[in-house]
């Protein structure tokens, strides 16, 4: 019923015939145009497995006896599905749509043709995408016209032989000062300045457009715009997602994919750094941080949450993206069933899983390589302080041993009681039972909550508890706390006994008489993150304050940077050993009232593993030795790594009284260490984590055991290869991958012509629509994988073709045969990605600020949008006043469930999950943006003050200037004359005080306020904001 | 001042290049199926009225989104065995395979804190909590047997909008104005407001387009200033100086048209004139000062002051503007604790509105072609939460109510248990909803479908039944 609306809608517009004509002399492709359509909708009926009224459609013979070559009117399968005659029209499900019943007409008046290579069915023919690309000839091409002269390279040969078929011809190649704004747009996402422009402009040189592309492939904005590109697919953003939404810590993601496009690292490496860099040799901060991209799911922390269902939900979006931005096949389907029409089972789907499935949700210390430099020059300083010490002190070995000696022994046995959580006592942090009987903390992270914890001992008469605060990878920056920087705050511990024989005994308050810790630090206020609005005093400081009775003072073990994220222990001792006897059972309260005001925010100062123990023993006190010095202790002296050994100095140099002013000067080092910033990354288990095929996609409902490996329609391993993640990303980059590369060039293609060569870019399945130029796909692929995986070379390639040079002008003729440009008898002409509608007013005006990478920015954004009822919590947007608000669109911080409303309007991704092919729409509210959003006004405001202060004398010269700027182009006499009227009579109306220049351009000039409204009109045309 | 000429050539923009040169429509030609994929394409086009796949009453929808989750056992579902065997723990059997989010499942039942009462001819139940809409019980349907999967508050609110608790999929009100295009030349086809004390835990993606045409997905009004962002001009624009701009803005794009011939400038044309014309539209529709002072009152409404009240009566102006979808947000309902009393004020910040709203649309002649719904992500637990003034989240049985658009008068259907744990009777899956509630916009919600990677997608994934109890 709707499509044949929308045929009447069309009827007048575009005759039915035009369309036909395309297939007149290249009647559609039995393969891949034809047989699609009878599979799916015909072979349910009259196919292998059942072949109603004796008809087989998926075999030769069968069909052809119902069909007449050359003659559709004349064939039943034509009719029948046309709904001719007085048969049943098939298929019966309902008719087929109108152009698909065109397509069967063209074919079989086209003479049917059915290569015998291509016999459908048994075996079933592998579908294109899934048989790896092998380069193509080239073809020969010179049609009557001459065109052959018109190729500047292989693209051009595939794309002149379609044209040639369909009896078209390219257009001219662009005007330059055009091409020149297109291929910047396209190369660096900036125009091009009035000096660039001249400059090539006056360059006769035969090489004077490709040397234009060498300088762009070679600035430093090129990779800010390709990266931009690759961030949609790796569903960037700079929120943790869901109800909280908080802000996290991932540019350093962001720069790392800006820098390998800028320095042009291959493909394959691109692609095995972002999945597995961390398990490459010696992997370096860099390639840890490039696994980020596998990061970038969401978290949903709310209240109440189940951490292992979410995490399933970050790994069903991570198989999704390297589905789709990786792969370029949907895989998602399978997570549930069998895929229903690739090749894909869903053990398959779990199969892959299990790579990505041994691995811990980790975020890691990162630091710039200045940083980097400073923090090895500190530790190159504390190695040549222990060196010197060691060279002045010979026996310093049988001193340390010694002292190991008096050491080895000296702590008491201790008994892990696993303690039972009393649920609403959490505030809504789950705390998870680990196996060594500590508790994890995850999900929900409340800033202030007294976690009851009650466990059963036989131990009697105890005499001290102990509180180990332990890492986790999957803590913040490895812990052993849950704030931002992995510390946190105990503000009092409590402990109650009672004998299990009486459960409705009142428990007895256990009174602490004294608390030792290894690491007490001096007073120190809490810092501002944590700021509770109570303009209490609150504080931490030595282990003291956890039994002080005061809420406001804390233990805090925040040892600064480079030095924090260790584990920690403090040891409460009973003022008497507890007179019990039998099963005891101990409640123990740890109150964490160390955070902030607003528990929707990153302001929580809670423990992060804890785990409780009890002895009986006598005088027992915290060991002062840190946890990985007494391990150390337990190697056999003989096995110990000269790290190990190195590490054991480090420690005990300290206890020694003489070198209280070395040990002085290296903590002075340390003081000095930079603090850095985070970034998510993975890092593997060492414990492998079982993967289940799970029903019907249902995590607590796990169905059978599977390993790693591969779908059987894809490259296979390579045989021997150890089955983990490293494995995997090697396997999708492999030179026998059939879809890798393929998808790669598509989506280069996609962004420098509006549509793919296959248009479903995130699927090239067997449900995708075909390929436009099929041998230009696979040509192209192969050329990727031949100049190992070389991204500029295939930039550099499809912006020198003549394809790409043609002037983007369209007749009502060629508009009419070809409206998407599929056949490419035209250049590209669309609106630019949200991201470049920003940056082209930044830049045309003058206000841009180049600066690359570092910290999202926060330019104008209205206040309410970030506050409740927005907002589901208040956030943190304080519009950045100085020049960081003009920074490039790629640098505006991005919230998830708060999109920026300036990119979100113009179809930016939130992020929420991988998107490779942005939607392009044209709105009202897009017009709104750019005529009223500040920013804008800003730059019509800046542009103004630019052409008035360098755009010349004349006000023709500053229109001149002006739209140069914008457009790249001088303007027409025409559109000169409609500007100029503007001017002119804007000017008198902001003279004669019908409005305020001032409030409109800032300056008390009526001239001024009449360039900014000049300014305007420019910054909002059509043109302005597309690249054509 | 605008010379004739200008009136003339906008207004034969507007009513030429509306229907564009019908990229749209030649793509559906090409492609597949009307509703294949189109990324290229012209909003005006993408949002024409079209009628639906039957004959339908509900033509447009006001959705009262309880955010948070209002307690059925408050509200609607009454349950004196609940009270008897308050401070018990509940049979064991109940909670197999239950998972709950803060509380362990195994907790104390608590008894329904108010009373019930029947009202109407109908003799639906409600407790005194509701006075308003015990006004209005024969106008509307009260369906007790929802179930959700979710609850968790995040993944509930994705369900109940978009149809599946993972990210990234289009909301209803995407689906009803991809389906149903748009009857407003001035106005966004899809509307969302939002009061309460904090926002929806979905955030945008409860009203995204998902991979529907970014035209879809729902923008959001507020109820104060500029109810869409960057309405209003720049300091220092008067009216002139803006359409002396829009208008060059236009003649310059013409002529660049005449240059290029692609047709999308055309678009850009008229975005800018509809653009020009949401100016003027938008603050009017805001002006809530026309109405009476009964209007006013009827819905407790205050001009100049926010409040779920002027959101009801402002979604009663947007549907008589033509909006297709409208969707009121109140984040107030999360009770774990302190149930008593921040029920009783949620009730008095939203009863009367949403009573006068059936009220008011009902007297308008509205009512018949209005689907108004009411209702939360979940429900809460029987067992309690805390102390004894508190209720965990609840997936397995919830209330929302229905009314207008073809929906049965003065009926309930379903049952929960007598614990209001697990539906018993008439269960209404929120993929029943959605499928209700296209059935009564004209589709068959099978058939609503876009094709995104490889495959057709449709509001209710591959579930879904229609509620037929709640048809007139």
């Amino acid at each position: 019923m709707r499509l044949r609306r929308s045929l009447r809608f069309t009827a007048g517009a575009i005759p039915l015939v035009s369309l036909l004509c395309l297939y007149a002399q290249n009647p559609p492709d039995y393969a891949r145009e034809i047989q699609p359509i009878l599979e799916k909708n015909c072979y349910s009926c009259h196919g292998e497995k059942l072949q109603s009224a004796g008809l087989r459609l998926d075999q030769k013979q069968s069909a052809l006896a119902k069909l007449v070559p050359g003659k559709a009117a004349e064939s039943e399968i034509y009719r029948r599905v046309a709904g001719m005659g007085n048969l049943a029209r098939m298929p019966m499900g309902g008719a087929l749509p109108a152009a698909q019943v065109a397509l069967i007409k063209a074919w079989i008046d086209g003479g049917a043709n059915w290569s015998d290579t291509v016999i459908s069915s048994a075996p079933k023919k592998k579908h294109w995408a899934f048989i790896p690309p092998v380069r193509p000839a080239l073809p020969v091409v010179g049609n009557a016209a001459g065109n052959s002269k018109w190729v500047r390279n292989p693209i051009d040969r595939f794309v002149l032989a379609k044209l040639d078929a369909e009896s078209l011809t390219p257009s001219p190649e662009a005007d330059r000062a055009k091409l020149l704004r297109r291929v910047s747009l396209d190369l660096i996402g900036l125009p091009p300045t009035p000096e660039e422009t001249d400059a090539f402009l006056k360059d006769k040189s035969p090489q004077a457009y490709e040397k234009q592309v060498d300088r762009l492939l070679a600035s430093p904005h090129y990779g800010e715009k390709w990266a931009r590109h690759w961030l949609d697919g790796a569903r960037y953003a700079d929120s943790d997602g869901y109800e909280k939404d908080k802000p996290r810590f991932v540019w350093f993601y962001r720069d790392w994919v800006i820098n390998a496009f800028n320095r042009n690292l291959p493909y394959s490496e691109f692609i095995v750094d972002q999945l597995a860099g961390d398990l490459l040799p010696n992997a370096t901060q860099d390639q840890r941080v490039a696994t980020g991209y596998l990061r970038n799911s969401m978290i949903n922390e709310e209240g109440g949450v189940d951490p292992e269902q979410f995490r399933m939900e970050a790994m069903y979006d991570r198989m999704d993206a390297i589905g789709k931005g990786m792969l370029g096949v949907t895989i998602q389907c399978a997570q549930c069933h069998n895929h229903k029409y690739d090749p894909l089972q869903q053990e398959e789907y779990y199969k892959l899983f299990a790579f990505l499935n041994n691995s811990n949700e980790a975020t890691a210390a990162v630091y710039t390589p200045e940083q980097q430099m400073k923090i090895a020059g500190l530790l190159r300083r504390v190695r040549e302080i222990e060196s010197s010490l060691q060279h002045r002190t010979p026996d310093w070995e049988t001193r340390m041993a010694t002292w190991e000696a008096s050491v080895a022994n000296n702590q008491p046995e201790w008994q892990v009681v696993r303690p039972e959580v009393d649920d609403i006592s959490t505030g809504g942090q789950r705390y998870i039972l680990q196996d060594d009987g500590s508790l994890l903390a995850q999900g929900y992270a409340p800033t202030k909550h007294t976690v009851k914890l009650t466990a059963k001992t036989s131990l009697a008469n105890i005499t001290a508890f102990r509180l180990e605060l332990l890492t986790d990878p999957n803590l913040p920056l490895g812990g052993p706390g849950r704030s931002i920087k992995g510390t946190g705050a105990l503000s009092e511990f409590r402990v109650e006994a009672a004998p299990a024989a009486k459960p409705d005994a009142k428990p007895e308050p256990v009174k602490i008489s004294r608390a030792t810790a290894d690491i007490n630090l001096p007073e120190t206020p809490l810092e501002a993150m944590f700021f509770d609005k109570s303009n209490k005093t609150r504080v931490t400081g030595p282990i003291e304050y956890a039994i002080d009775g005061k809420d406001e003072t804390a233990w805090g073990f925040d040892a600064g940077p480079g030095l924090r994220n260790q584990p920690r222990k403090a040891v409460f001792t009973a003022e008497k050993p507890l007179a019990n006897a039998g099963e005891t059972v101990l409640t123990f309260y740890l109150k964490q009232n160390g955070g902030g005001w607003n528990s929707d925010d990153n302001q929580n100062n809670n423990l992060g593993r804890i785990r409780l123990s009890v002895t009986n023993a006598p005088d027992a006190v915290a060991d002062p030795l840190p946890a990985g010095v007494r391990e150390i202790l337990g190697i056999p002296k003989a096995q110990r790594s000269p790290a190990q050994v190195q590490t054991l100095f480090g420690y005990w140099r300290t206890t020694v009284a003489q070198w209280n002013d070395e040990n002085d000067t290296i903590a002075a080092l340390w003081k000095q260490h930079p603090e850095g910033s985070s970034q998510l990354v993975l890092n593997e288990r060492g414990k492998v984590r079982e993967t289940h095929q799970l029903i019907r996609g249902d995590f607590l409902n796990p169905g059978k055991l599977v390993t790693g490996g591969v779908p059987s329609f894809l490259n296979p391993l390579p045989a021997g290869a150890p089955v983990n993640r490293l494995t995997f990303a090697k396997w999708i980059v492999a030179r026998d991958a059939p879809t890798t590369a393929r998808a790669f060039v598509n989506r280069l293609w996609q962004a420098y012509f509006g549509i793919g060569i296959v248009e479903t870019s995130e699927d090239f399945g067997t449900q995708s629509s075909p390929p436009s130029h099929p041998e230009l796909l696979d040509w192209l692929a192969v050329e990727f994988m031949d100049r190992n995986w070389d991204v500029k070379a295939m930039q550099r390639l499809i912006v020198t073709s003549a394809t790409y040079r043609q002037s983007s002008n369209v007749t009502p003729e060629l508009l009419a045969r070809d409206p998407y440009n599929r056949l490419l008898a035209r250049g590209p002409r669309f609106r630019v990605d949200a991201e470049i509608v920003r940056d082209i007013a930044l830049s045309a005006s003058g206000l841009l600020n180049e600066k690359i990478g570092g910290p999202s920015v926060y330019p104008p954004a209205p206040a309410f949008l970030f506050q409740p009822p927005t907002s589901y919590g208040p956030k943190v947007w304080n519009n950045s006043t100085d020049n960081e608000q003009y920074r490039r669109a790629i640098y505006t911080f991005r919230f998830r469930s708060v999109p920026y409303p300036m990119l979100q309007t113009f179809d930016s991704p939130t992020g929420d999950s991988s998107c490779v092919r942005r939607a392009r729409s044209n709105t009202p509210l897009q017009a709104l943006t750019t005529l009223n959003e500040p920013l804008f006004i800003e730059s019509a405001r800046a542009l103004a003050r630019k052409t008035l202060s360098d755009g010349g004398s004349t006000d023709a010269q500053r229109l001149n200037y002006a739209m140069r700027r914008v457009l790249a182009r001088a303007p027409s006499a025409e559109e000169s004359a409609e500007l100029l009227q503007l001017l002119v009579k804007e000017q008198q109306r902001f003279a004669d005080g019908k409005h305020d220049p001032k409030l409109f351009a800032g300056v008390d000039s009526a001239q001024t306020a009449a360039w900014t409204a000049v300014s305007r009109v420019l910054l909002n045309l059509d043109e302005t904001i597309t690249k054509e | 001042m605008n010379s004739p000429g200008t009136h003339i050539s906008r207004r034969w923009f507007f009513e030429q290049c509306g229907v564009g040169l019908g990229a749209v429509a030649l793509k559906s030609l090409l492609a597949e199926s009307a509703q294949a994929a189109a990324p290229m394409v012209a909003p005006m086009d993408l949002l024409a009225p079209k009628p639906p796949q039957f004959p339908a009453k509900a033509k447009n929808v006001i959705f009262l989104f309880m955010a948070g989750a209002p307690s059925h056992l408050e509200l609607f579902d009454n349950k004196p065995e609940l009270k008897k065997f308050d401070g018990t723990l509940p049979p064991p059997e109940l909670l197999k395979g239950y998972r709950s989010a803060f509380i362990n499942p195994n907790s104390k039942l608590l008894g329904p804190k108010f009373e019930f009462k029947k009202y109407g001819q109908s003799g639906a139940e409600l407790t005194n909590l509701l006075p308003h809409l015990s006004t209005v019980v024969d106008d509307i349907a009260i369906v007790k047997s929802m179930v959700t999967d979710a609850f968790n508050h995040a993944p509930g609110q994705l369900l109940m909008n978009t149809g599946t608790m993972q990210f990234g999929r289009p909301s209803m009100g995407a689906w009803v104005t991809y389906g149903l295009g748009s009857e407003s030349k001035n106005l966004p086809a899809f509307v969302v407001f939002s009061s309460g004390k904090k926002g929806p835990s979905g955030g945008n993606s409860c009203w995204g387009s998902g991979f529907l045409p970014t035209v879809y997905q729902g923008v959001q009004f507020r109820s104060s200033g500029d109810p869409v962002l960057y309405l209003s001009n720049p300091e220092g624009v008067d009216a002139e100086l803006q359409r002396d701009s829009l208008d060059s803005i236009s003649r310059l794009n013409q002529m660049h048209l005449g240059v290029t011939g692609d047709p999308e400038i055309s678009t850009r044309i008229n975005s800018f004139e509809m653009a020009f014309r949401m100016q003027s539209s938008a603050p009017e529709l805001m002006d809530i000062t026309k109405e009476s002072k009964e209007t006013l009152e009827l819905y407790g409404a205050e001009p100049g002051k926010p409040s779920f009240a002027n959101n009801c009566l402002l979604a009663r102006r947007l549907v008589e503007r033509g909006v297709r979808f409208v969707q009121l947000y109140h984040e107030a309902w999360d009770q774990h604790a302190a149930l008593v009393k921040d029920i009783k004020i949620n009730c008095q910040d939203t009863d009367k509105a949403c009573a006068a709203l059936v009220k008011d649309l009902k007297q308008r002649g509205l009512l018949e072609n209005t689907l108004v719904v009411w209702g939360g992500e979940f429900g809460r637990t029987p067992m309690v939460q805390g102390g004894d003034d508190g209720r965990d989240h609840h997936p397995n049985a919830f209330t929302m109510w229905m009314a207008g658009g073809g929906i049965k008068r003065g009926v309930t259907i379903g049952e929960s248990d007598d614990l209001g744990f697990n539906v018993v009777k008439d269960k209404v899956h929120v993929h029943d909803l959605h499928a209700t509630m296209l059935h009564l916009l004209g589709f068959d919600h099978t058939k609503l479908t876009y094709k995104f990677q490889g495959r057709p997608f449709r509001l209710t994934d591959v579930h879904g039944e229609v509620a037929k109890q709640l048809l007139a």
